[in-house]
């Protein structure tokens, strides 16, 4: 996985509260593979109508937001399906990292698996920063993990991030590489709690 | 004596093989589901030529690309074949005991797992799916995780977890007649609002939860992901163990009576704090129609669609703006009045037996003013509702008696919703889009479905309730 420190980009703001994973990744487009480009299909029934023509109002057809790799939204992003196509999609487009004021829990964890930054500012930050970028949506934003930092225009918000999450962003972290490190403490515990209830282990397949 | 501990302490403790110095656990897992979505993960174990770790814990089920019409055996379009037949493949290489579309068990995984008695009370399970809530029901700690996560579990049985915050949310009282575990849960839902519970596992307590039936909690906990929970769980009782009781994998005889002393202590001990507490009144809850297009957005069936240019904060009244305009409905109708194309019984949230048994105590010698389909949650529920004539009924009211699977929940089998029809749901989401681009969904019970259905518009299942028992 990338490491994440700094990133410096066109910021594209869609201010919709619950912008859920349906509509970031349709669930037609999940039998794809990864190598399909699910870039393409962000956002997919937003962005395009029904005959597949980019719709001109959605914020990310708009020419200066076409290359975004910042998205900026309102709270619970990314709420509903499990899907962590819905990462994919985001990170194929480019995005490195989505600003808003909560995420889905289980988008936020396949975010930070696939070194997508999700940085939490309250509910009037966010506002703010998306009603700057309708001002000056040429804006580039520098959003800085170290500091914590967001960096647009001439304001600096501070955003809160997870701090395992941002420890494994800053360092790349692969959760299959840190769990190697206790391979021992696995099978000492599934030993021990064989013992502690049996009943938690079925009988073979019947 | 040791500290009060709620039932959410007590499975992550029982779960936990370490915790790091920065807080995040390594988590042993129980149970992890598999279903054709789950090739993502597959093809990392593939990349790492890696093996599964524990595939007697890991059972395979086909549900979410299965077709509910047409022979299941020689599935016609090439693509949903290819995704059923990926899941054989990976389960047959893994040594994966699969439920698929050749075994008589097979159905809608959060069904068919609590079903065959593998999801059982304090255990930790798993699935790539964010429906996985569901078996909390049963006083499991059960939630939705990621590819990669799935990958992870393929490979070490085990997942990286922070504990989540402690929520409780108690339904106390008695819920008037025609009130079902699905208008409780969209009330809550409603209360708390779509990121309610965001960041916590939530306990569902009080009187009115400990009178729901075991597949009323199901529906319960399906639902608790729609208010942003890690996780929602009920503690197991008596009612629990019955269900239980002679499951194909539960325990039998002794081990089956030793599970049950561990279980009871499972349940959250007087005195026990929680980091948030959220209180409802079981007789305040009237049947509930969702009208816009996230579950929070629900009102009693009496009610009227909301009227943006009442709403103060301008946000909330450009929000409302867009759903109203979605969904196609006019600011302040009457929900009664809203008129429907089709219907849909089925899902992890509704195709329960009792789930079917409630349509059909309304639907009953009526006919249906629209086309509608009904998937059993499993081949097993098919077969019992045809066995008691459900089928019947559905077919003789004008509905399609369809197969098991996720099918227009989700509606990646081929089984959608034509743009811009109205569609009646026992389903969880009515996000846009989600039973097909431009499709209009409305979430509710399935009697209130079935009410809707030969009304020919939303309609209040309390009214067609008179002689029958829904």
């Amino acid at each position: 996985m990338e490491k994440f420190a700094t990133h410096t980009g066109t910021a594209c703001p869609i201010n919709q509260s619950n912008l859920n994973t349906d509509q970031i990744i349709p669930a037609r487009f999940l039998k794809w593979t990864r190598a399909m480009g699910f870039g393409k299909v962000l956002f997919h029934d937003l962005r395009f109508d029904a005959d597949g023509r980019e719709k001109s109002d959605f914020a990310l057809n708009k020419p200066v937001w076409r290359k975004s790799t910042i998205l900026v939204s309102a709270r619970n992003f990314g709420c509903g399906s499990s899907r962590e196509a819905a990462v994919y999609a985001l990170y194929d487009f480019g995005m490195r990292c989505v600003i808003a004021p909560s995420f889905g829990d289980i988008f936020a964890g396949n975010a930070v698996q696939n070194g997508l930054l999700t940085a939490v500012v309250s509910d009037e930050e966010a506002a703010e920063i998306m009603e700057s970028l309708a001002q000056r949506p040429e804006l580039p934003i520098t959003v800085d993990l170290e500091q914590q930092t967001i960096l647009c225009g001439n304001r600096t918000y501070k955003f809160t991030v997870d701090p395992i999450r941002r420890m494994r962003l800053l360092n790349g972290w692969d959760d299959l590489t840190l769990t190697e490190n206790y391979r021992d403490r696995i099978s000492a515990f599934k030993a021990e709690d064989k013992a502690k209830r049996p009943w938690a282990v079925p009988p073979g397949p019947i | 004596m040791s500290q009060p501990q709620t039932i959410i302490d007590k499975l992550w403790t029982a779960h936990e093989i370490l915790r790091r110095d920065d807080g995040e656990s390594l988590l042993w897992v129980d149970r992890h589901y598999v279903h054709e979505g789950s090739f993502h993960a597959f093809s990392k174990l593939a990349e790492r030529r890696a093996e599964v770790a524990e595939p007697r814990l890991t059972f395979g089920v086909a549900d979410h690309y299965v077709p509910t019409r047409g022979s299941r055996r020689n599935i016609a379009n090439p693509e949903l074949a290819r995704m059923v037949r990926q899941l054989e493949e990976n389960c047959a290489s893994h040594q994966i005991k699969l439920f698929g579309l050749d075994d008589a068990r097979q159905g809608i995984v959060h069904v068919v797992g609590p079903e065959q008695g593998l999801t059982l009370p304090g255990l930790l399970l798993v699935c790539g799916d964010s429906h996985t809530s569901t078996h909390g029901a049963l006083g499991a700690y059960a939630f939705g995780i990621g590819a990669s996560e799935v990958a992870h579990v393929l490979m070490t049985q085990t997942i990286w977890q922070q504990k989540p915050k402690r929520m409780r949310v108690s339904v106390d009282g008695a819920v008037p007649p025609g009130i079902t575990a699905k208008d409780i849960v969209l009330a809550i839902i409603a209360s708390i609002g779509a990121d309610g519970a965001t960041g916590c596992a939530v306990e569902f307590a009080g009187s009115a939860i400990r009178a729901l039936s075991m597949e009323g909690r199901l529906t319960l906990c399906n639902m608790s992901i729609e208010a942003g929970a890690r996780c929602g769980v009920v503690a197991p009782d008596a009612a629990t163990f019955a269900y239980l009781k002679d499951k194909p994998y539960a325990p039998k005889g002794a081990a089956f009576d030793q599970a049950i002393e561990a279980w009871s202590k499972l349940a959250t001990d007087q005195g026990a704090a929680f980091d948030r507490e959220v209180a409802l009144d079981a007789a305040n809850i009237a049947p509930i129609v969702t009208w816009g297009t996230s579950p929070q957005d629900a009102l009693p069936i009496d009610a009227s669609a909301p009227d943006p240019t009442r709403e103060s904060d301008p946000e909330r009244a450009q929000y409302l703006r867009d759903a109203l305009d979605y969904m196609g409905i006019a600011a302040g109708k009457k929900l009664t009045e809203i008129a429907i194309d089709r219907v849909f019984i089925g899902s992890c949230t509704n195709a329960r037996i009792e789930d079917l048994r409630a349509a059909a105590a309304i639907l009953a010698g009526r006919a249906s003013k629209v086309p509608g389909l009904v998937s059993p949650g499993s081949s097993l529920v098919k077969r019992q509702a045809e066995d008691e004539g459900l089928d019947r009924i559905f077919r003789q009211a004008g509905l399609e008696w369809g197969e098991s699977g996720c099918s227009m929940c989700v509606g990646i089998n081929g089984d959608l919703v034509t743009s811009g029809e109205r569609c009646a749901s026992t389903t969880n989401r009515n996000f846009r889009g989600r039973q097909g681009p431009g499709a209009r969904t409305h979430l509710m019970s399935p009697a209130m479905v079935a009410a809707a259905a030969v009304s020919g518009h939303l309609a209040d299942v309390r009214e067609f309730l008179a002689g029958r028992t829904a």
